[in-house]
């Protein structure tokens, strides 16, 4: 199969649903001849014009806004925050208007956008520019909350969500824009709701987002050399949440990490958590869940900062291995 | 404005006795059903909170009568007199601010959320200036879809203060889009006084300073809310862009239930009460021979009768069911 890149991928499913869809339309900053701000709308105002590649004033809670309006009124509007950390300054338009207009409506209207925004540190960008806000939004009944991993789950996952009759918040993640994967050429979408098990194990499973997925991966590899055995899950959706593929997992490993790069305190960690042990995945637990997430700071500039504000490969591996150390102590203590 | 003056501009604004009468109607419509829904309240039998439009009935009739019926609007929590004028269904409104699974938004919105988005109401709404964007988006929509339609858009002097007011605004002016700004300056965010609360109140200016056209009406005067509603919607239609309306008012009664009136006085509510919209209306269409006193009784018994109607419709209408709290959550 051919290789694109996430951005690339992004940009496909961009332009195939302005070809299916008269109604669906981008607008936000710089995203015409500039391309956006991470070169991902980059050709497309060439292709659909500036009817349809709208570049707007720098006006966050206009361009959310303007979306809820034209999609209550028949459009699909495909908005684009040039970093996620602006979506605070859009924030009563995606929170109080477009997420609770049907049902405050009583269900007669239909809010059909979608927001995409680059989310994540790893740039140098610092404090706010580099934020993980998905939790923020993820609390919100009315919306949907996508963070695609791979360049496949990007094009299918965006073109899943602009055909979503409710409002989609995609967070796309900045260090993920570059990499390549398989994508193919024929169409697809990837249902919002449904994660993917990246790699299979026996011993534990790691529970990931967005560029946690690669880094997960990346430690799977290195515990398999020293016999431990890891499951990755790939959420891929964040709200609604696959909750059955997480309970199944952790039934059958018995260990469970989550993995992401917000920070830890009321963050969706402990939302994993708690799906984790209300369910009968609790009776099959060996050790505690972990969680594993960005310190509670702001992202810091300092490269050797910033690295060390959010979970690198290294602590992934070490989480695990300590499942391992921990587990094996309960057997030792029931057998006393 | 002499008599006959007065009966010359309605006919230079094609408003013949039918639709002058209509207007009077609404107005009282308007009036009438936030009398009762006080009332009720008072009673113990409407829940929560709302905000009443008495006094101000001129500027939304007045600026309502110069859409087309495949128009839209959006509303503002002060929104029952908006959707009234708009052609909303009084029972329908009235079950739903008594909370009923057959009101507009089957007891889920309540007052601050009454929406029909198939007659073009695309809702009031609980934050300020929060409708603003809604409408701007809206009014790209239809010049997309080549509707045709325009927007109106309500708000109050508060919003003026909104960051939704000037990114929607300059946005609107820089895409030209057919929405219409209407600004209705009832003198009071809740309790600060627009003197106060703006740097600048001169409306024109602010127009001017995003590129558009702004004028300021009396909004008591209905003809002259229409007039300047009218040359703004025909400027929309016509793709000539957003036209910022303020029609200057009052509210009589407080800003919410919760009002104490402390920041105004007495003599202040008595002087704008002198000014009554509606009295002025009828004054004019009785002096022009389109009304007679006794015809203007009939029509004030008719409303009474409608409205009583309604209040019984919805009292007699069923409850919500709890077991279906989450449904239109999600489409």
């Amino acid at each position: 199969m051919r290789e694109i890149t996430y951005a690339q991928a992004v940009r496909e499913a961009l332009a195939e649903e302005m070809r299916r869809d008269p109604r669906v339309f981008l607008l936000g900053e710089d995203i015409g001849v500039y391309g956006g701000a991470f070169g991902v709308t980059l050709g497309l105002v060439e292709e659909f014009g500036e009817d349809r590649v709208m570049d707007t004033p720098l006006s966050e809670a206009a361009i959310i806004g303007a979306a809820v309006g034209a999609a209550v009124v028949g459009m699909r509007p495909v908005a684009e925050v040039q970093f996620s950390d602006f979506l605070t300054i859009g924030a009563d338009q995606l929170v109080n208007q477009a997420a609770k207009m049907r049902y405050m409506f009583g269900g007669k209207a239909e809010v059909p956008m979608v927001v995409r925004t680059p989310a994540g540190s790893g740039t140098g960008a610092a404090a706010q520019h580099s934020q993980s806000l998905e939790t923020w939004f993820m609390h919100i009944p009315g919306l949907k909350v996508v963070a695609p991993a791979t360049p496949h789950d990007a094009k299918g996952l965006l073109k899943a969500a602009i055909r979503d009759n409710n409002p989609v918040v995609v967070f796309e993640h900045k260090l993920l824009y570059k990499t390549k994967g398989p994508v193919p050429e024929d169409e697809y979408t990837v249902p919002i709701g449904k994660a993917a098990v990246r790699r299979e194990g026996r011993d534990v499973t790691v529970v990931a987002t967005s560029v946690m997925v690669p880094r997960s991966l990346q430690a799977a590899e290195r515990l398999a050399d020293e016999g431990i055995s890891a499951e990755v899950i790939d959420l891929r959706s964040l709200r609604p949440l696959d909750a059955e593929t997480v309970i199944a997992s952790v039934c059958k490993t018995g260990r469970a990490v989550v993995v992401h790069e917000a920070n830890k305190f009321a963050g969706f960690g402990g939302e994993i958590v708690g799906t984790i042990v209300e369910s009968e995945a609790f009776d099959f637990l060996d050790a505690p869940v972990l969680r594993l997430a960005g310190k509670d700071v702001p992202i810091p500039y300092n490269p050797r900062l910033e690295k060390a504000a959010v979970p690198q490969e290294d602590d992934i591996v070490e989480a695990c291995r300590r499942l391992m150390r921990e587990s094996r102590r309960v057997r030792v203590g029931g057998m006393a | 404005m002499k008599e006959q003056d007065w009966q010359a501009k309605a006919r230079q604004l094609g408003l013949g006795p039918e639709r002058l009468l209509h207007m009077y109607r609404q107005m009282r419509r308007i009036r009438h059903f936030e009398e009762e829904v006080d009332k009720l309240f008072q009673a113990g039998r409407i829940w929560g909170t709302f905000h009443l439009y008495i006094g101000e009935e001129a500027s939304a009739v007045g600026a309502i009568e110069a859409l087309a019926p495949d128009d839209y609007i959006t509303s503002t929590h002060r929104g029952h007199g908006h959707g009234i004028a708009k052609g909303a269904s009084i029972p329908k409104m009235m079950a739903e601010l008594r909370g009923k699974e057959t009101g507009y938004c089957r007891g889920r919105g309540g007052s601050m959320h009454i929406a029909d988005v198939a007659a073009g109401n695309l809702g009031a709404n609980g934050i300020v200036g929060g409708g603003i964007p809604i409408a701007t988006g809206a009014a790209l929509a239809c010049k997309k879809l080549g509707l045709g339609r325009v927007v109106m858009c309500f708000f109050g002097d508060g919003a003026l203060a909104q960051g939704s007011f000037h990114e929607a605004v300059n946005f609107a002016s820089v895409f030209r889009l057919p929405v219409v700004y209407v600004c209705e300056n009832n003198q009071y965010a809740m309790s600060m006084p627009v003197e106060k609360g703006l740097g600048n109140p001169d409306i024109e200016a602010r127009a001017r300073a995003y590129g558009l056209p702004g004028v300021s009406v009396d909004g008591n005067d209905v003809l002259a809310v229409y007039e300047a509603a009218r040359k703004a919607v025909d400027r929309a239609r016509a793709g000539e862009g957003p036209t910022l309306i303020e029609t200057r008012t009052y509210r009589w009664r407080g800003h919410s239930k919760s009002d104490a009136n402390r920041y105004r006085t007495r003599e202040e509510i008595e002087e704008w009460k002198a000014r009554c919209p509606i009295r002025r209306l009828e004054e004019r269409l009785i002096a022009a021979g389109i009304l007679s006193p006794a015809e203007a009784e009939r029509i004030g018994e008719d409303i009474k009768a409608e409205i009583q109607a309604a209040i019984e419709f919805a009292e007699e209408q069923p409850e919500p069911d709890v077991a279906q709290l989450a449904d239109g959550v999600y489409a």
